[in-house]
């Protein structure tokens, strides 16, 4: 009963969140309006028994990629006001909404096997596992630090000024 | 009425198109990447409902989402180098002209 009113709660705060950072007019406030959505997923992570998983997403989303962000947006602010929307308003909203309409008509047909037993938790320990074990990840694991690296040095060489 | 898979689904396929939308639609820079984002965290919710319903103690869809969130970083970082770049040469972050590069 909690799980049920906790996930309705958390998906409504969700979806209007998501409104509202593409339907507001002022830019800082959409950042915010992303930072509200940051936190109601990780809130959906732990619903899902996904505990490791919703920290990261408080750590990564809520904590970094938001101020960068929000940095980005201070820097660039005085130039444009508000958020304007291009001609292609009606059209993407057709595609949206196709794409939205095709996707529940598959997720609520397809007869999905569900498991009989219960989520691990905490997942901490499992994941660590899984993640740098020999037969695991161990391998895309290193693949995403390199990524990591060459993202910084590019994003170094990129905003740097001459 | 308990809360199964196909409302995880749902509602990750809404925050979808809503982040979507946004990215076809708005003309600031700024936005666009933060609804790139928005994207990115709703495929998230739908990995992690996929590995908690279906294969609950196998977690593969929990290792998924954590690859996804360092690609969104990644991502968000040369993105935003990308957008600051732009705004120091040009002084606008308008993708309707930020057209240099259309053919």
């Amino acid at each position: 009963m909690g799980l049920t009113a906790a996930f309705w709660i958390m998906a409504v705060v969700a979806v209007v969140a998501a409104l509202g950072v593409v339907f507001l007019r002022n830019v800082f406030r959409a950042a915010l309006a992303l930072v509200l959505c940051f936190i109601t997923v990780a809130g959906l992570y732990i619903t899902l028994s996904a505990d490791f998983l919703a920290a990261v997403q408080i750590l990564v989303y809520v904590g970094a990629i938001s101020v960068l962000i929000i940095l980005a947006i201070m820097m660039t602010r005085e130039v444009q006001q508000g958020s304007p929307s291009n001609r292609m308003k009606l059209p993407a909203f057709i595609v949206a909404a196709v794409l939205l309409g095709i996707m529940i008509y598959t997720v609520t047909k397809t007869s999905w096997q569900i498991a009989a037993e219960s989520p691990l938790t905490p997942t901490t320990a499992p994941l660590a596992t899984k993640l740098f074990s020999e037969s695991g990840f161990i391998l895309p694991v290193e693949i995403a630090a390199m990524l990591i690296l060459a993202a910084i040095l590019g994003a170094i060489v990129i905003a740097r000024e001459k | 009425m308990t809360i199964g898979l196909e409302h995880y689904l749902v509602l990750s396929a809404v925050l979808f198109c809503i982040g979507l939308y946004g990215a076809l639609t708005k003309r600031n820079a700024v936005i666009i990447l933060m609804c790139i984002e928005l994207m990115l965290n709703s495929v998230n919710i739908s990995l992690v409902a996929f590995s908690s319903y279906i294969v609950p103690r196998a977690l593969t869809g929990q290792v998924f989402a954590i690859f996804v969130m360092v690609v969104a970083a990644a991502e968000v970082a040369v993105g935003l180098a990308i957008i600051l770049a732009i705004y120091r040469r040009f002084t606008d972050v308008d993708a309707n002209n930020i057209n240099l590069m259309k053919w």
